[in-house]
């Protein structure tokens, strides 16, 4: 690698060194990826503001937006010594993931300055208004309604399933500006969460927590200003996004430790040091292969994309990420056996109660961002060539 | 005598009366909302005692109805078709654990007070969080007056109502009442919202206290096929469900249920299902029937009913979309009474390996 890489290397590591607490090492997923996220700590809340003052919480993202304008060369580098560090990002969600890509590809310079910058240091957070009751893969059947009144579109509806809704502070969301037009009639808003009309209603998961919600526009004013791209390029720019949270969703997996480690320490070993339960060790070292099988190809397919951002092969990428999710999950219940299963309170340690939430919350990860199915259709349909009858 | 196929059909209809009258799966939420550290409702087992199942595997001559595991079988799985709470699975294991190790006089004092629905019996087996019934910690040893118990049986089912527990030692079986001086327990909040409990155990038993005749490893096959019937109910709940979402949902102009992807998936389903009612059934038999196979057998239902529940509840979830995910549908609420059985008594994987154990390989 050349020696300017490798000066960036070095001076990212000093400066981990220097910012991130040694404490919070290794404590990315209870975090970011938890059912009960700890309380941030003042280390916590020190390491976020200094990373998002460095702009490495999206390091690829010009600086003018908050970001600190890294090569993709730079930022796997620096996502290696975070790794090495046990060091982790906590500037996330669908502002960092979804949004905020979409904004840098589609939107005018004065909404990429207004709203980049408080996705980039984590202080606003985004929620994603695409599904409702009767339009869940069949998206484009969408219904909440957006009248355009000269200076501002009148939205009334709902959606559904709305992640983060109840806590977020402006949703990006796909609305009907033509009724005479399925895909044609639908364009892409920004709609402030604080505003008139808007109401948010948890909805409890069967993991217990209520991370989503229903979310009701009642005469909502949106100013023009919050139109991304033209009126009716919204399923053109909704489906971009959706490339994008596939892509992250298959990313899911990668930074976890590995469950061979975890199954050794808690399960019997035979004579030779293997793990005695054959079949288990056999599950583990599949899901451990499809994990690397996984990498190689996200690596591969990035090295050849011409075009920036992530291709249509994002759809298989989120298969599998899915399907790793979710054997992860269960074969940590495998591994933690009846330990595993508790709900809460005594006679659990708190990854035990976390494995099983964990669980149950992995289900959803071949449901949202497009079902597994629907995965398919995309791939049998716009990459293989296939057509219904 | 085994039940005729038209008797096991009036059995099983009267569960699924009983059921719809009395215990549909409000009343599992209602159970599960309150959060009694019991897992059940009271009324609810008075009225499943007063149906005489509480006894269907006692003799008669012991107040029961002499009817074996088979007819057990479908009772328990008719109750798990609506996730009924009670210790009903539970109590008949232990009973058929005494029927088939007890003496005399261990029978006459426990069996008639099952049978009536008084007393309510569990074995406690598990130590850790796997099933591994051949390295029990738990000891027993003889003293003076008797045995002497001591260890911890970290999640027993139904260890908070149990007024007995038929407990799985180094040495053997032993009856131990819930009231015995030093046996002391402590509820555990599962997945699944019934009456678990911690057991530990440092108490003096009277010398009679031991089931001598008692073979472990067939005590547990009550337990582990008793699970698979359970299995057996929920999936068939669960894919009624499913089949019924498949043909009411529409997406892209037309019901779910009318695209292949998901039609050959079902099918998929149902003939997992049908293996399995054919497993339960036949190892149901042989154990009343002290088969030869019973064990292979056993373990063959136990383990076809894990893959196969594990199957059917994840796909009723997918199929169902974001509303499989909520708290308010039921699907998840099998899905985890699902993943409790999976590992009950064993899960698949033991269940394999004790197959190919039994046959020699
Ligand atoms: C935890 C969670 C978080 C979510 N967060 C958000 C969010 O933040 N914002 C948001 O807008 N949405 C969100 N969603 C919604 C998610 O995108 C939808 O649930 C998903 O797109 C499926 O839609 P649906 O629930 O209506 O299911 P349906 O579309 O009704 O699907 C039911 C079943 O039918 C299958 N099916 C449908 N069409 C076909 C076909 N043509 N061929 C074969 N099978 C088919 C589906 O794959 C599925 O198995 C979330 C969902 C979950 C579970």
């Amino acid at each position: 690698m050349a020696s300017g890489s490798e000066g960036f290397r070095r001076a990212s590591r000093d400066w981990l060194g220097t910012h991130f607490p040694r404490a919070l090492a290794g404590l990315g997923p209870r975090y970011m990826s938890s059912e009960t996220p700890p309380e941030p700590t003042p280390a916590f809340l020190a390491w976020k503001r200094a990373i998002a003052e460095k702009g490495w919480g999206v390091p690829t993202w010009p600086c003018q937006y908050g970001g600190a304008g890294l090569s993709e060369e730079e930022a796997a580098i620096l996502a290696e010594e975070m790794a090495a560090a046990g060091a982790w990002t906590p500037i996330g969600g669908m502002g960092v993931m979804m949004f905020g890509p979409t904004l840098l590809e589609y939107g005018t310079e004065q909404q990429k300055l207004r709203h980049l910058p408080g996705i980039a240091d984590g202080s606003i957070r985004w929620c994603q208004g695409y599904s409702e009751p009767g339009a869940g893969s069949d998206l484009a059947s969408l219904q909440c309604r957006a009248e355009d009144k000269g200076d501002h579109f009148l939205v009334n509806g709902q959606k559904v399933w709305t992640s983060g809704a109840q806590w977020s502070d402006w949703c990006f969301a796909l609305v009907r500006t033509d009724p005479s037009d399925k895909r044609g009639g639908i364009s892409f808003l920004m709609i402030d969460m604080r505003s008139p009309g808007v109401t948010v209603k948890p909805i409890r998961m069967i993991s217990g927590s209520s991370p989503f919600c229903e979310t009701f526009f009642d005469n909502v004013e949106v100013p023009k200003d919050n139109l991304l791209g033209a009126t009716g390029q919204g399923w053109t720019i909704g489906k971009r996004l959706l490339q994008h949270e596939r892509g992250g969703i298959s990313q899911m997996s990668s930074d976890v430790p590995p469950l061979h480690a975890l199954a050794l320490t808690h399960l019997a070993i035979s004579d030779d040091g293997r793990l005695a339960d054959g079949e288990l060790r056999v599950r583990i070292a599949r899901c451990e292969m499809e994990a690397l099988a996984l990498a190689l190809t996200v690596a591969r397919i990035q090295s050849e994309s011409e075009e920036g951002g992530p291709p249509q092969a994002t759809s298989i990428l989120k298969n599998v990420g899915a399907w790793l999710a979710q054997e992860r999950a269960e074969l940590m219940l495998e591994i933690l056996g009846t330990r595993g299963l508790g709900w809460e309170g005594a006679g659990f340690a708190a990854p035990e109660l976390e494995a099983c939430r964990q669980w149950l919350f992995s289900k959803a990860v071949s449901i949202y961002g497009g079902t597994t199915e629907i995965q398919n259709d995309i791939v049998a349909k716009r990459m293989l060539g296939l057509k219904d009858a | 005598m085994p039940l005729s196929i038209q008797e096991q059909t009036m059995l099983a209809d009267s569960v699924g009366a009983w059921v719809a009258r009395e215990s549909p799966v409000t009343a599992f939420r209602r159970v599960r909302d309150a959060a009694d550290p019991l897992g059940f409702d009271p009324a609810a087992w008075r009225s499943i005692a007063a149906m005489g199942w509480a006894g269907i595997a006692i003799s008669e001559d012991q107040g029961g109805a002499g009817l074996g595991l088979a007819a057990a079988g479908l009772i328990v799985a008719g109750l798990g078709r609506a996730l009924v709470a009670s210790p009903l699975a539970a109590t008949i294991a232990a009973s058929a654990a005494i029927l088939h190790g007890g003496d005399e006089a261990q029978r006459r004092l426990w069996l008639p007070s099952i049978a009536e629905g008084t007393a309510i019996a569990s074995i406690a087996c598990d130590e850790g969080g796997h099933h591994d019934p051949a390295r029990l910690r738990t000891k027993a040893e003889r003293v003076a007056s008797g045995w002497r118990l001591s260890g911890v049986k970290p999640f027993v089912a139904e260890g908070s109502a149990a007024t007995l527990f038929v407990v799985a030692a180094d040495t053997g079986l032993f009856l131990v009442p819930a009231d015995t001086q030093g046996l002391a327990r402590e509820p555990r909040s599962m997945m699944d919202s019934r009456g678990h409990a911690s057991v530990s155990l440092d108490v003096t038993l009277p010398a009679d206290a031991r089931l001598s005749d008692a073979d472990l490893d067939t005590v547990l096959d009550g337990v582990r096929a008793l699970a698979a019937a359970e299995m057996l109910g929920l999936a068939d709940a669960v894919f009624a469900m499913t089949l019924d979402y498949l043909r009411v949902r529409v997406q892209f102009g037309r019901t779910i249920g009318s695209f292949q992807a998901l039609q050959h998936r079902a099918a998929t389903l149902f003939t997992r299902i049908e293996l399995v009612r054919s497993c339960v059934a036949a190892a149901l038999a042989a154990l009343d029937a002290r088969a030869d196979d019973s064990r292979s057998l056993v373990s063959l239902a136990k383990a076809q009913a894990g893959d196969m529940l594990n199957l059917v509840t994840r796909e009723a979830v997918q199929m169902h979309g974001g509303i499989g995910m909520t708290d308010e549908h039921d699907v998840g609420l099998y899905l985890k009474r699902a993943k409790m059985l999976e590992g009950a008594g064993g899960t698949s994987a033991f269940h394999r390996d004790r197959y190919a154990r039994l046959n020699g390989y």
